[in-house]
């Protein structure tokens, strides 16, 4: 990537995720934000990467851990905030929390709590999406743990056979949970190694590096929109928090940490600007529009109403209502 | 494909199915078909015969043997512009992909606070007599009726069959639609054009005044039959016809009791968990005062299905235990 302006964009949002995340974090340390969270800091080279590669138009899903992907398309940080605090202005109006964070006015079509299972609706949303003439993709981004159920193998086979244009993303963090993945999965990269199983391309790339992602992402997608079907990419990558709410990830070695936390996707993204030639003082001043961001969302979302207690019978239909008897 | 309900004076129900997708194909265009074998093969129990031909592949997609895949496309294809028609080919096998009809298809719009819907139909083969045992037979109904979100077509007759799937196609919301294989190869009046029968609308399939029966898909033929019965006993009953569990029909059900005070559910499903247990804790709730006599439910036994015929009959609910079922009331 050369544009330095689009680095730096991209920089900037990776902060913004970066500080929500840490401002959700602190907010469900002090009890404002009820239930669990999933936090993606050190994930966000991959959101805001693959993002920057996709139309606007792609329709993307993602898991409970997808705080990252909703804001990469476009979902501001007071509306995530406000939503993991149960807020009337919260995304979902209060109905999904952290977990199923949503914004389909950007196609961003979900967050999913069951593991996998949005990787068959992405390939349908792929299906769909050609059947009715479009050059929109689909993506799907998921964890390592995901490699091992069922409806992975099941969504690969089928977008593979159908040649669909749907793209695979494993944010592999090493960890399912709290288990190493390689400690339950047969092969070396749970993902890309899975893929030629259904003849389709497997890469991976560092997850870490939001230049390399993109440039992965965009050849991917390249590839999809012109018909040549489905690929898989595995972005290795890492979690800043421990898998959700308070779990301080002591099961991680220190050593391990050490060197992923080394290699932190903000860092690499400044490395790159001071190379391009960007200054200190820019970047710097990047950083500090995402605290202000981030400070005045969090107070936003603290000062937002609590939903209306009659929203709880309302949008299980399409005509808006609840009605499940005459 | 031939309309077959216009040059023909009766057609069966196995026909009505493909012949109700049919018409919501020639319709609208978004309308799309995915399931195991339901191309070139017409489908195991043959209800998709005639639409490969007629709509081409681009319209029918064969898939692998991928519940999981089939469903959860569907649901992704329905949350942006496609009204896909998923097939299960036997409803047994919804336990395969249930993650998508308890977790997913039924929650997604909630959720995200009415972001998206998901204008779906997963159709099914349900129910049992025809011997093919515990995993290929069961009445699958009252799983779908655990789960707030869907809505929940059971047919009885040809005519309902193209009327609902009318009405479960166009519906903007997702739509589990039980086809009973004992019913395949029944016979009955053939829908005219632009039929649709609105979800939600149980019939009064015989007026009766002493009690009323509630049945559903293959139930409401042995509840039919044992009313003829027990009209030569001089009991005259009051046949309802469900057709969906969800958006269920009290109201009908509660008119019935108003003119009979006495009420028996007729159920394939399990006793436990079974379908009758919601409707008529309504009753007791909203129609206590109407009734006369106890409520009883003639449901299948809390066993899996057995394969024998012999044993079969013992599990399934039959005219006869109905028929004693509506005697011990009617002489309450």
């Amino acid at each position: 990537m050369e544009d330095r302006d689009e680095l730096l964009a991209l920089y900037e949002q990776m902060a913004v995720i970066r500080r929500t995340e840490k401002a959700a974090h602190d907010l469900f340390l002090s009890g404002l934000v009820k239930g669990t969270t999933h936090l993606a800091a050190g994930h966000e080279a991959i959101a805001v990467g693959a993002s920057a590669a996709l139309r606007p138009d792609d329709y993307v899903f993602a898991t409970y851990r997808g705080h990252h992907h909703a804001m990469a398309r476009g979902a501001t940080p007071e509306e995530c905030l406000a939503e993991l605090m149960q807020r009337a202005t919260g995304l979902c109006g209060g109905k999904g929390g952290s977990m199923h964070l949503t914004k389909a006015d950007a196609f961003m079509l979900g967050s999913y709590a069951i593991v996998g299972a949005h990787l068959p609706m992405a390939v349908g949303a792929a299906w769909s999406a050609r059947l009715r003439g479009t050059q929109r993709l689909a993506v799907a981004f998921f964890g390592d743990g995901a490699t091992n159920i069922g409806a992975f193998h099941e969504a690969l086979n089928l977008a593979a056979v159908w040649k669909l244009p749907v793209l695979f993303v494993c944010e592999n963090n090493l960890y399912m949970e709290y288990t190493p993945i390689a400690d339950v999965t047969a092969v070396a990269r749970p993902a890309a190694d899975r893929a030629p199983a259904y003849g389709i391309p497997g890469e991976v790339v560092d997850g870490n590096d939001v230049v390399a992602v993109k440039e992965a992402v965009s050849r991917l997608a390249r590839r999809a929109r012109a018909g040549d079907g489905p690929a898989l990419l595995e972005a290795e990558t890492y979690r800043h928090f421990g898998h959700s709410r308070a779990d301080p990830a002591t099961y991680r070695p220190a050593e391990e940490v050490e060197r992923w936390l080394k290699h932190d996707p903000l860092d690499l993204a400044r490395g790159r600007l001071v190379e391009l030639g960007v200054d200190e003082a820019t970047v710097t001043a990047a950083d500090e529009r995402a605290r202000d961001l981030v400070q005045q969302a969090v107070e936003a979302a603290k000062n937002a109403p609590p939903p209306d207690p009659g929203d709880a019978l309302t949008d299980v239909w399409a005509d808006g209502g609840a009605a499940w008897r005459t | 494909m031939a309309d077959v309900s216009t040059d023909r004076d009766v057609i069966t129900y196995r026909e009505a199915v493909a012949e109700g997708i049919a018409r919501e194909m020639r319709r609208d265009p978004a309308v799309v078909c995915l399931g195991e074998d339901i191309g070139e093969a017409g489908g195991v129990f043959k209800t998709t015969v005639g639409l490969l031909k007629e709509f081409g592949p681009q319209r029918v997609w064969d898939t692998p043997i991928s519940e999981q895949a089939i469903v959860g496309a569907a649901m992704g294809a329905a949350m942006t512009g496609m009204r896909p028609v998923a097939e299960i080919m036997f409803s047994d096998f919804l336990a395969c992909c249930w993650d998508y009809l308890a977790n997913e298809i039924p929650k997604v719009r909630y959720m995200t606070g009415g972001q998206v819907t998901v204008p779906l139909v997963v159709r099914t083969a349900n129910g049992g007599g025809l011997g093919f045992g515990a995993q290929h037979s069961q009445a699958t109904e009252n799983w779908a009726l655990t789960v707030p979100g869907l809505k929940i077509a059971v047919p009885a007759t040809p005519a309902d069959v193209i009327g609902m799937m009318a009405a479960a196609i166009r519906s903007d919301d997702p739509v589990v639609f039980f086809e009973h294989k004992g019913l395949l190869a029944s016979k009955g009046a053939p829908a005219p054009p632009g039929h649709v029968v609105e979800l939600g609308r149980a019939a009064v399939v015989r007026e009766g005044v002493d009690v009323t029966l509630v049945g559903l898909a293959s139930m409401v033929p042995v509840a039919l039959r044992a009313a003829s019965q027990l009209s030569e006993e001089g009991i005259d009953v009051e046949v309802v016809d469900l057709r969906c569990l969800v958006p269920l029909d009290v109201a009908t059900v509660l008119a019935s009791l108003a003119r009979t005070s006495r009420l028996v559910t007729v159920e394939e499903n399990p006793y436990q968990g079974g379908w009758g247990a919601t409707l008529v804790s309504v009753v007791a709730d909203e129609g206590f005062g109407l009734l006369d006599a106890p409520v009883r439910r003639v449901a299948g036994e809390c066993v899996p299905l057995p394969f024998a015929d012999a044993l079969e009959e013992q599990v399934i609910p039959t005219v006869d235990k109905v028929v004693a079922a509506v005697r011990s009331l009617a002489a309450y």
